[in-house]
């Protein structure tokens, strides 16, 4: 079982139609015990840094998330939470990634929205995949890069494509979103075996 | 690099695609969901259902459809038309889609921009702005088109992006059905003026019309409904082209 924390975020309902196209089983849940019990967490998000982490704090679930032990998959502001510290309002994140996640600045279209590849493919989520891959991004803050970093993307600065610590992986772009490239990341994730 | 982006266009009934496809291999040329396939498969890059629906009753058909849509296609789409409050952002979201497009509740109540983008963050809004040349002067229309307003296309757009909107919806009333090219000098003004993407609409009849949008404006993408319904424009030969011609694109 694939579990997707539920939270006060957009558009979570993507996430879960592309784990189920791909034949897993999942549910949409916020309850601590499912969670802990799931074989894969995907922790996904379009939505606030400070609204985000202040719902997961309520629900005790942000001490759940970095003392899972199975693959976790941070999409979008799923991975900006998994960071140390967001400028979106100023907030304090779940410190998985020792990194900043900074507003861009205004030298080009913000949010970076629309297809992009990526550089400095270093990780199992990537087999198969090429730099020359589009995959679909939709941000107006991103997170530095370090030496987490697994793969990166350049608009307006160089910036966190993906990231991975243990078990704990994350992707700035949308794989829900991103065509059979995207199916394919995903699919690599869910087939990590810890 | 960041990509181009080419966004098809379906304008939908009680829940059916109005305008007929010729697709030989699309059984039923009505089905939005089998058209929307079909672009995925092509290389389409974002989908547009605009839902041309007047009644509420008929509103639980598009919930229906968008379900469907999210279900089965794996690129993200937007979904416009009808949107008047948060409460008909929040259905529409929930049932799967990426972005709402407003147009006519936005003029009249300019801070449903920001209510939304809000609760959603402002990369779930487009701005979308019909606009029409007259009298010197690019003026904004609601309604389909039908009511003339007493703002500029230009100044709408500025206020649009500053209330919280994440990217422009142009559609010049001018230049829609007549296939002779987008109108380049109000897309350029505004592509150039705002900080959020424009998406380039109306008047795409040819190839090098994307061609040109994107080499003259800063739009970051062009959407066209149509043309790529008929297959006049298939998406992977103007794609080519694109490239051919050094436009980025997937």
């Amino acid at each position: 079982m694939i579990a997707i924390i539920q939270y006060n975020a957009g558009n979570i309902k993507s996430v879960e139609n592309a784990i189920m196209r791909l034949g897993y089983d999942c549910m949409i849940t916020d309850n601590k015990q499912a969670i802990q019990k799931a074989d894969k967490v995907i922790f996904p998000g379009v939505g606030e840094a400070s609204s985000a982490m202040q719902y997961l704090k309520e629900r005790d679930l942000d001490k759940l998330i970095v003392s899972l032990k199975q693959p976790v998959l941070g999409i979008c502001l799923g991975l900006q939470l998994m960071c140390k510290h967001s400028e979106e309002n100023n907030t304090d994140c779940l410190g998985i990634f020792d990194l900043q996640v900074r507003k861009f600045p205004p030298k080009d279209k913000v949010p970076h929205l629309g297809w992009n590849n990526f550089s400095n493919l270093n990780n199992s989520i990537f087999q198969d995949i090429k730099t020359a891959d589009d995959v679909y991004y939709i941000h107006s803050y991103y997170a530095e890069t370090g030496q987490y970093t697994t793969a990166t993307c350049d608009y307006i600065v160089s910036f966190s494509a993906a990231l991975q610590k243990g078990n704990f992986y994350a992707t700035q772009f949308h794989p829900e979103k991103s065509a059979s490239i995207g199916e394919q990341i995903l699919n690599n994730f869910l087939k990590i075996q810890l | 690099m960041l990509k181009k982006r080419i966004i098809p266009c379906l304008d939908i009934k009680d829940g059916r695609t109005v305008k007929g496809v010729n697709f030989v291999d699309i059984r039923d040329a009505g089905d939005p969901i089998e058209l929307a396939k079909r672009y995925v498969k092509e290389g389409a890059d974002e989908l547009m259902f605009l839902d041309i629906t007047a009644t509420i009753e008929k509103r639980k058909t598009l919930i229906k459809l968008v379900e469907k849509v999210a279900a089965e296609i794996n690129i993200p789409f937007a979904v416009g038309g009808g949107i008047r409050k948060v409460e008909d952002a929040v259905l529409v979201i929930k049932a799967g889609a990426d972005k709402i497009s407003i147009n006519s509740a936005a003029v009249k109540r300019p801070q449903l921009i920001t209510e939304i983008a809000n609760q959603f963050g402002r990369q779930c809004v487009v701005l979308a702005i019909d606009t029409k040349f007259d009298k010197g002067n690019w003026w904004v229309y609601t309604h389909g088109g039908s009511r003339k307003t007493g703002m500029k296309a230009l100044d709408w757009a500025k206020q649009g992006e500053q209330l919280g909107a994440g990217e422009i919806l142009l559609t010049s009333m001018n230049k829609d059905g007549t296939k002779s090219g987008f109108s380049l000098d109000i897309t350029a003004q505004i592509s150039e003026a705002l900080n959020i993407p424009v998406i380039a609409s109306g008047g795409a009849g040819e190839k090098c019309h994307f061609l040109e949008v994107f080499q003259q404006t800063q739009a970051g993408a062009g959407l066209a409904a149509s043309i790529f319904h008929f297959n006049e424009i298939s998406i992977p030969e103007l794609k080519n082209y694109l490239k051919e011609h050094k436009i980025s694109i997937r």
